[in-house]
């Protein structure tokens, strides 16, 4: 007992840990998570607040894309090759896509080179390496929320009321996050691994819009070619949102339960990847 | 496990070699998976798999076989040469990278510095970049908002906090990070050579809330080059050599081998040839040596004894006045003597020029004066005045070194005692003496005191 020994409930509140090399696959921490949830808070503040320190639109950049690709594909896809929109006007019918769609995309593009781009924490400081990939993504909610504004002006403009089912864009957001962040925690995975795969999102990111009904609606396609629209888990995100907010369509119940199956897979996956992988971080980096 | 705040046991960390050389691109992992799909799957999914199997992967162990213990409240400087192994030691027992082998066990939170200003981003203000540098280092809100004055006032940046970082000088940036880390209050505290940026103010500053670290019962784990800074605040030293522990032991003994280990000790030079000899026209340098009080040279002598630094030079030109300026410093660096020559006794500057010939002069350093140690000598021989930005005509730095070792011999007062007083620069015997007072009387400052009944 040294002169110098802590108080007791400092004593008490002491943890042991064992450090060792760890082997074969481990699934997530979640209380660790938890625990450091205050982190995750600061570095989404951060990378917010960063964002929009020194731009003179400020926030407006989070309206600014999907509102003018709403307008090129208004312009484009809906006056001049004619897209049919299910009863509402295209401008809005293809917003409703583009929102949640931007969130996706834009929220695997800043996962997928999150963790290269934190390799001075990384290398520096211990904290559940996920909370990387998952701020990433959560920024990208902060923007969507900006931009769902639009929609509700563009909503009212347009004179369409929302029901109750409205409330339903919830959980397919959350559907759409689901996705983004299994999508976006393989890719910083890999991107760790090999250093052209933040080259390769843009494209992925281009591909898989055209294979989301984002330009068109999903009725346009039939049969096998339906069923193969609906593995992408975003097909539900999007008809899901249409139906929600605009009432076209009808309700997405099988695309619904392929998706969230699909999504949940890709989510496992990544998570188990990415925790195999990040004990090499700190070395690869 | 009651009071060991850190125990590791046998931990090993192997790097592989040539794996940074060039990114695996998916590309070429997408080329061969077409070639081969199973085979290239499984190893894909192993970490640390290569692409290209290249002929020369020789595994290099950053650490093997390391074992210690550390008690809580204990504080211990680690030391060793770059690339020994220090900086791997502290990313394990922080949880930044994984060992290959052995374990360790650290109780409490465990707080890192491995460097000042983690996390900063330059276009955040002062005020955001202390809770963005405290939650990554573990803080929560409402501690950050306890501290937050605190930390301001260390840092000394009450007037800049909300100006962006970006345009904060490096020295206050530096200060603010220190100041946020070392208020993170955590039971068990690694810093790793954050010291060596900012200013002697910045280091006195940091020195101090370390050494208040240690006073409050935390661990610390201090790596440093800086040896009079891991001297100061820790009475442990452990020394580590190409990734083993080669000492661990009280500072004082560790450092002093280890230094001793790098710097072999050569107590006598000579010059035969006068046209490379240090100097210039006017003087050229011969020898200069380390005599103990017989008259032979030698390299170690014992702390009772003398030490006589001789030197001969040789003057080639008149019309100059010379004079010769002894520097001893000690193993860290400290410099202890500065004694001088003069060649004929005068004012400064004005002192009879010397005639051109061969000239010796030597300084003796009386016995009981030095402290036990490895001594290295400066020597410069130079005109008078000197302007300050002048050059001397010989300048060799560190031209000799010699050691003195106490002996411990029974008859003294230390005896046998094994343990160091203390780090001196210097242990004269001092003139001293002892008396009892034969009354009160013969005390003017005991006239407060209460009489004796």
């Amino acid at each position: 007992m040294t002169q110098h020994s802590l108080s007791g409930e400092r004593a008490a509140a002491m943890r042991m840990l064992d450090i060792r090399p760890s082997r074969g696959w481990r699934f997530v921490n979640l209380r660790e998570l938890w625990e450091y949830r205050e982190l995750l808070y600061f570095l989404v503040w951060r990378d917010i607040k960063v964002r929009y320190k020194q731009t003179a639109i400020g926030a407006a950049w989070a309206l600014i894309q999907p509102f003018f690709t709403m307008v090129v594909f208004s312009l484009f896809f809906g006056q001049l090759a004619k897209i049919p929109s299910e009863g509402v006007p295209y401008p809005i019918f293809s917003y409703a896509a583009l929102l949640p769609w931007t969130f996706f995309a834009n929220g695997i593009s800043q996962a997928a080179n999150s963790v290269v781009g934190g390799a001075s924490l990384i290398s520096k400081v211990y904290f559940p390496r996920l909370l990387t990939p998952l701020s990433a993504v959560l920024t990208s909610v902060v923007d969507f929320a900006l931009a769902f504004i639009v929609l509700i002006g563009m909503m009212l403009f347009f004179r369409i009321y929302p029901t109750w089912n409205a409330l339903w864009f919830f959980p397919f957001l959350l559907l759409a996050l689901m996705t983004a962040l299994g999508v976006g925690i393989w890719l910083a995975a890999l991107n760790v691994q090999y250093r052209d795969v933040r080259y390769v999102v843009p494209f992925l990111t281009q591909l898989w819009m055209y294979v989301t009904p984002v330009i068109y609606p999903s009725s346009l396609l039939h049969g096998v070619w339906r069923t193969l629209i609906g593995l992408n888990p975003m097909t539900g995100v999007v008809d899901g949102f249409r139906w929600a907010l605009l009432g076209t369509g009808e309700a997405p119940r099988e695309t619904l339960c392929v998706s969230a199956a699909v999504s949940l897979m890709l989510l496992l996956t990544g998570v188990l990847y990415f925790r195999r992988m990040e004990k090499t971080f700190a070395d690869v980096i | 496990m009651s009071d060991v705040a850190i125990r590791v046991e046998g931990l090993g960390k192997r790097y592989r070699l040539g794996q940074r050389e060039s990114y695996r691109t998916l590309r070429d992992a997408l080329a061969r998976g077409a070639a081969a799909p199973f085979r290239c799957a499984r190893s894909m999914l192993r970490p640390g798999y290569r692409s290209t199997a290249k002929p020369k992967s020789e595994p290099f162990w950053a650490l093997k076989d390391v074992s210690f213990e550390v008690k809580q409240g204990e504080a211990v400087g680690i030391i060793g040469r770059n690339g020994s192994g220090k900086s791997t030691l502290l990313k394990i027992l922080s949880r930044i990278t994984e060992p290959t082998e052995g374990q360790a066990r650290t109780r409490g939170r465990v707080g890192s510095l491995l460097e000042v200003g983690t996390g900063f981003h330059p276009e955040l203000t002062g005020r955001e970049n202390i809770y963005l540098n405290g939650a990554i280092l573990g803080m929560k809100k409402a501690e950050i908002d306890l501290r937050f004055d605190e930390i301001v006032a260390f840092a000394g940046v009450e007037r800049f906090l909300d100006t962006p970082v970006k345009r904060y000088s490096s020295g206050m940036a530096v200060r603010l990070g220190f100041a946020v880390a070392a208020h993170t209050q955590p039971e068990i505290l690694l810093v790793d050579e954050v010291l060596a940026v900012g200013d002697a103010e910045f280091q006195k500053k940091c020195l101090g809330k370390m050494g208040n670290v240690v006073e409050e019962g935390r661990t610390v784990l201090f790596v440093s080059h800086n040896i009079a800074s891991i001297r100061r605040l820790c009475p442990r030293g452990l020394v580590l050599d190409h990734g083993a522990i080669l000492m661990d032991g009280p500072v004082d003994e560790v450092t002093q081998r280890y230094l001793g280990v790098q710097n072999p000790e050569v107590s006598e030079r000579i010059w035969t040839d006068t046209a490379r000899a240090p100097g210039d026209d006017v003087v050229r340098l011969l020898a200069v040596r380390a005599k103990n009080r017989s008259g032979a040279v030698c390299s170690r002598f014992d702390v009772h004894g003398s030490v006589t630094i001789e030197i001969n030079y040789r003057v080639l030109k008149e019309g100059h006045q010379l004079c010769a300026v002894l520097e001893l410093l000690d193993a860290t660096g400290q410099l202890i003597v500065v004694a001088f020559d003069r060649y004929t006794d005068g004012p400064w500057g004005k002192q009879s020029p010397c005639m051109p010939g061969f000239v010796r002069s030597s300084w003796l350093l009386p016995e009981d004066f030095l402290s036990p140690g490895d001594m290295s000598v400066n020597l410069r021989v130079f005109s008078p005045p000197l302007e300050p930005n002048a050059a001397p005509h010989v300048r060799e730095l560190d031209v000799i070194r010699f050691a003195v070792a106490d002996g411990m011999d029974p008859g003294s007062v230390r005896g046998s005692f094994p343990y160091a007083w203390g780090l001196p620069a210097v242990r004269p015997r001092l003139h001293r003496f002892t008396e009892r007072l034969p009354s009160a009387e013969a005390c003017p400052e005991a006239e407060a005191w209460p009489k004796k009944e």
